[in-house]
């Protein structure tokens, strides 16, 4: 097995998987730079695809640049600009350069992206791809039933699911169906309701759900009391709690000097965010965090430590 | 219905700007009804086009007509004579009464509308489009509503992670989210179980446009070439 992920939580340990968003250019020292700050502290790093459907380096480029100084890239793959044709290239190709986790997606609809003139693909969905990439796997089959020549693509298989988008009590059906597809990990959606994610959790083990699959609960610190605003307002699909806006505004209050306000912001957004690892370690079936501390890659040492999951 | 916007009059203007003498002809079927190309708009549009025209120092002599369905050339025959004697002809048809016409009369034929979708009046002044003619119709499995037309990603196995907090697309602000719909209906329905026990396969595009440009052959209807 060399998805050190995979290994990481078949031997039962708490699994930490952090993000690198590739650069809006072709500097592989960015990623260089990402993976030096990441890499003593994750079993695994995402490479996000296009993120916001803005362009930016192809995360299989940078999944290879992370391959080369020895961290586990997380593929991440979209539906939003190949079809099944370039999807499934691309995964024979990911595998040949050493890649072994694919995390399937979507993506993000690109209308709110930098392109928003562009023609949309989404020929499979998520639910599509997951099979697909098993299927060429397990039976060494293309979807169309063609037959693969030789080498298969061993990967290990991640999916999402949001459990604070509507409709709620649908989402474990829906992270139940990725499973039967083939998920083998799933990385949710950021947690800020607890309580909203504890009833997922509880729903997933109803269904039996929680020997079958990693589910490693998406975090992520907050920098400012806007961004925790702009997040409950006007991200779709995002769930920040107004006590958590209200912490984040205590924060920084009384204080005048702008750098010791972004300072004492930046320090209790990650006492949140270690709070509430504390407390998703609580929760049956939460196997790992997965941090998403985006273009702030030096909070994860300090949330990995403050949590406990790792001496500093 | 067909659902069709007129261009905006800067570029009718703009496309007519080399012609002097133009027919401008509606169609009475779809784009009647959604007020884009029908009589009534012929009327409206040439009294605008004339008077912009004579303002500009460049007056332009308009025929006006409204065929009754300019997909069909039995409906496009009567205006023959008359199409004979102009430099152009506007048409206020969807995309396919252009195509229509040009294939059968040899002067340009240029288009007044933008051809937008397939849709069903929501409605006075509302349309939205809910079929995409995509060739293999699933909505014995959706509960009569269309993802392929009326989820901006096109799921099978909705609902993403994007749906807003009133149940409304991510994409679209004030579009209901087609999965949250449909898993309402199939539950209306008593068939929400089906939905859940299932995954929908990946579609064949290939009776869409997707597999090149479409036609239908209804062999027992050909005659005799």
């Amino acid at each position: 097995m060399e998805s050190n992920l995979q290994r990481a939580l078949e031997a039962k340990r708490f699994a930490i998987t952090a993000e690198c968003g590739p650069p809006k250019s072709a500097d592989r020292k960015v990623i260089e730079e990402k993976a030096q700050l990441l890499k003593d502290w994750v079993d695994s790093v995402n490479v996000t695809d296009n993120q916001t459907a803005v362009t930016r380096m192809s995360s299989l480029a940078a999944c290879t640049i992370l391959k080369s100084l020895n961290l586990d890239p997380v593929f991440q793959l979209t539906c939003r600009d190949r079809n099944r044709i370039a999807l499934q290239s691309d995964i024979l190709g990911a595998h040949a350069l050493g890649i072994r986790n694919i995390l399937c997606l979507t993506g993000d609809h690109h209308s709110a992206g930098n392109h928003p003139q562009a023609k949309g693909v989404f020929d499979l969905d998520s639910v599509h791809l997951i099979e697909t990439v098993r299927k060429m796997r397990d039976e060494g089959l293309f979807l169309s039933g063609d037959k693969l020549e030789g080498e298969r693509p061993m990967v290990f298989i991640g999916a999402v699911e949001n459990p604070f988008a509507l409709p709620y009590e649908f989402r474990a059906l829906r992270l139940k169906k990725k499973i039967e597809a083939g998920a083998q990990f799933i990385q949710t959606q950021i947690v800020y309701n607890i309580a909203r994610f504890r009833e997922f959790m509880a729903r997933a083990g109803d269904l039996g759900l929680l020997d079958r699959v990693y589910i490693l609960a998406g975090v992520s610190p907050i920098k400012t009391p806007g961004a925790a605003k702009y997040m409950r307002d006007n991200v779709p699909g995002m769930d920040v709690p107004n006590e958590i806006v209200a912490r984040m505004e205590s924060a920084g209050k009384g204080l005048e000097d702008k750098k010791a306000r972004a300072q004492a912001w930046r320090q209790e957004g990650i006492r949140i965010c270690v709070e509430i690892v504390q407390q998703l370690r609580e929760i049956q079936g939460v196997a790992g965090v997965h941090i998403m501390a985006i273009e702030w890659e030096e909070a994860v040492p300090e949330i990995v430590t403050q949590a406990g999951l790792k001496a500093p | 219905m067909i659902v069709a916007d007129q261009k905006p009059i800067e570029e009718i203007l703009e496309i007519l700007a080399p012609y002097k003498r133009v027919l401008f002809l509606g169609c009475q079927s779809c784009v009647a009804v959604c007020m884009a190309g029908g009589e009534k708009e012929v009327g409206l549009l040439a009294a605008a086009v004339r008077l912009a025209r004579a303002k500009s120092g460049a007056p332009i002599e308009i025929a006006e007509g409204a065929a009754k369905r300019q997909c069909d050339d039995e409906f496009n025959e009567p205006f023959g004579p008359v199409i004979q004697q102009q430099e152009a002809v506007l048409s206020l048809a969807c995309g396919v009464g252009v195509n229509k016409l040009a294939e059968r009369f040899a002067i340009p034929i240029l288009p007044a509308l933008n051809t937008r979708f397939f849709g069903k009046v929501e409605r006075q002044g509302i349309w939205k489009e809910v079929c995409a003619g995509c060739g293999d119709c699933i909505l014995h499995l959706t509960g009569g509503i269309c993802p392929i037309a009326r989820c901006a990603k096109n799921l099978l196995n909705g609902p993403c992670g994007g749906v807003r907090a009133d149940g409304t697309c991510e994409v679209k602000r004030d579009w209901p989210c087609a999965w949250v719909q449909i898993i309402q209906r199939l539950e209306e329905l008593g068939q929400l179980e089906r939905l859940l026990s299932t995954r929908m396969a990946a579609k064949d595009w290939s009776s869409d446009r997707h597999g090149g440009p479409r036609r239908r052959v209804r062999e027992d209807m050909l005659l005799e070439a």
